[in-house]
């Protein structure tokens, strides 16, 4: 008699199952994103990569102060300092950074250079897509740390 | 006679592409339910909505570089496991009726291969073949994931053959009730009228007939010979490219010819409104309705496959023995009463 209860058991266990597939089959709508032709929902503080950001006048945040690269636990950061040109300042400060280079080979996206610039001009960006041909391209040179592509991502709605 | 057989080839080719073009929208249709029961897409890269992803898979399969293992020694009997998998759900088919008759200028065209007058019989004989691509292949292989795979699904077969055999017996019993004889031609067990109470008895059958077939063909909850934690993909394991796709296409293709059984013996095969034989527009909507009926138990398969886990093998053959086998032995005594009194 056991082994009737069992099996009957067991025949409500399944129906039970197939309910919930069933539910979810119709019910639910799939959670797919199509990357690359719809962006990806990102939380606003993801770390990607680094951008060198501007003042409202077009002047370099960046005052060559080399922080970043003290804070850099793997030294992916180098960056050279030169001093201003009183009659046309590259930033507002006495120096700037002559070279500024990030090396995405060694970079560990940690946030530490962010956290240590006092002037909020290096920053990571919401852009992940980083993968390169050449390993040549994987080192970024201040031009392009000053023009970070958009990247294709929206930031969710529920952050 | 000569136009007979050569209406009979024709009919056989034609049937045989569609049942080939059937196997590859059977799996774009199981990856596409499979994908929104896991509230995923599926394939839609190939093709608008994935379509394209049937053909774009034969053509991988189709340039795989052929490979024999050099552990196979006998590498006829290895080539022989795919092809006999893949061919007996195919002919299988010959007995089964699709489409009410046509006729033209006094010519009538019936829409299946053969009236044979033992066809339940054949289907059982031949769809017991399958179990021989299986074990041939396995055995072949000579690997041990290769024997122990092709033992449990042979075994696996052969056991739950036995409630289906006894199953059909019941239901070749009851188109003995009334003043016809019994007859296991499935067109006359299809065309001849039933009470609904019969009907509904031989409904009750219909689950437990739906298990066995689950388990013959080799599908979830049933697939024990592809438990890739224990056996690899078991008697598959030696086999890549097209020979791999052949078991594939063996798989499927009896999961089609087991649908339009289960269709013909319980859910009228291709009767339904406006299939009205002796009109020119009949054959074509009793095939649709037969084709929607099949697409209807095919999508059970792939229901029970999203929902039911893999048992284990005691279990399976415990459930076969303890369960299956009794219920279908009372069901064929009942029937027989049944028939005897009325």
């Amino acid at each position: 008699m056991s082994g009737l209860k069992e099996l009957v058991q067991g025949a409500e266990f399944i129906a039970k199952s197939m309910g919930v597939t069933l539910k979810t089959l119709v019910t639910e709508a799939p959670n797919t994103v199509q990357y690359p032709e719809e962006p990806v929902a990102m939380y606003p503080r993801f770390r990607g990569l680094h951008e060198l950001r501007r003042y409202e006048d077009g002047m370099e945040r960046c005052i060559g102060c080399s922080l970043c690269e003290a804070a850099c636990p793997t030294g992916a950061i180098y960056v050279l300092a030169a001093e201003n040109d009183p009659s046309n300042p590259v930033s507002p400060g006495e120096r700037h950074a002559e070279v500024y280079e990030v090396n995405l080979m060694r970079c560990i996206f940690c946030g530490d250079c962010m956290r240590a610039c006092p002037t909020e001009a290096i920053v990571l960006g919401h852009n992940f897509e980083l993968a390169q041909y050449d390993r040549v391209d994987l080192i970024l040179d201040k031009e392009a740390l000053l023009n970070p592509p958009t990247p294709n991502v929206i930031i969710r709605p529920d952050a | 006679m000569i136009t007979t057989i050569l209406i009979s080839l024709v009919k056989s080719l034609v049937l045989i592409l569609v049942l080939l073009g059937g196997f590859a929208y059977l799996t774009y249709y199981e990856r596409k339910i499979l994908g929104r029961f896991h509230v995923r897409l599926g394939p839609n890269r190939a093709g608008p909505f994935g379509l394209l992803q049937p053909i774009a898979d034969a053509v991988k399969a189709i340039f795989k570089e052929e490979v024999v293992p050099g552990h196979i020694k006998d590498k006829l009997i290895y080539l022989l496991g795919p092809i006999l998998t893949m061919i007996t759900p195919l002919i299988a088919f010959a007995v089964i009726p699709m489409a009410p008759d046509l006729t033209i200028g006094g010519v009538t065209i019936h829409f299946y291969i053969a009236d044979a007058n033992i066809a339940l019989l054949y289907i059982v004989g031949v769809t017991s073949f399958a179990a021989y691509g299986v074990i041939l292949g396995g055995w072949s292989s000579n690997n041990n994931y290769g024997l122990l795979g092709a033992l449990r699904t042979a075994s696996q077969m052969i056991s739950y053959e036995l409630p289906l055999g006894i199953l059909i017996v019941a239901i070749v019993l009851s188109t003995n009730i009334g003043r016809d004889q019994g007859s296991m031609s499935l067109v006359e067990i299809l065309n001849r009228p039933r009470p609904w109470w019969l009907w509904l008895w031989l409904l009750l059958a219909f689950p437990a007939f739906y298990i066995t077939m689950l388990a013959e063909n080799n599908r979830s909850p049933f697939d024990l010979p592809e438990t890739e934690n224990e056996l690899v993909a078991g008697y598959q394991t030696e086999y890549g490219g097209m020979k791999f796709a052949m078991y594939m296409m063996g798989e499927y293709l009896s999961m089609i010819a087991s649908s339009a059984l289960m269709v013909t013996l319980f859910f009228g095969g291709w009767h339904g409104p406006l299939a009205t034989p002796g009109t020119w527009y009949g054959p074509l909507i009793g095939f649709g309705w037969f084709a929607i009926k099949i697409i209807i138990v095919l999508f059970l398969y792939l229901w029970v496959r999203a929902s039911v886990p893999r048992i284990r093998y005691d279990q399976l053959l415990a459930f076969n023995w303890k369960v299956l086998f009794p219920f279908s032995l009372i069901y064929m005594a009942i029937t027989a009463v049944m028939v005897a009194l009325l």
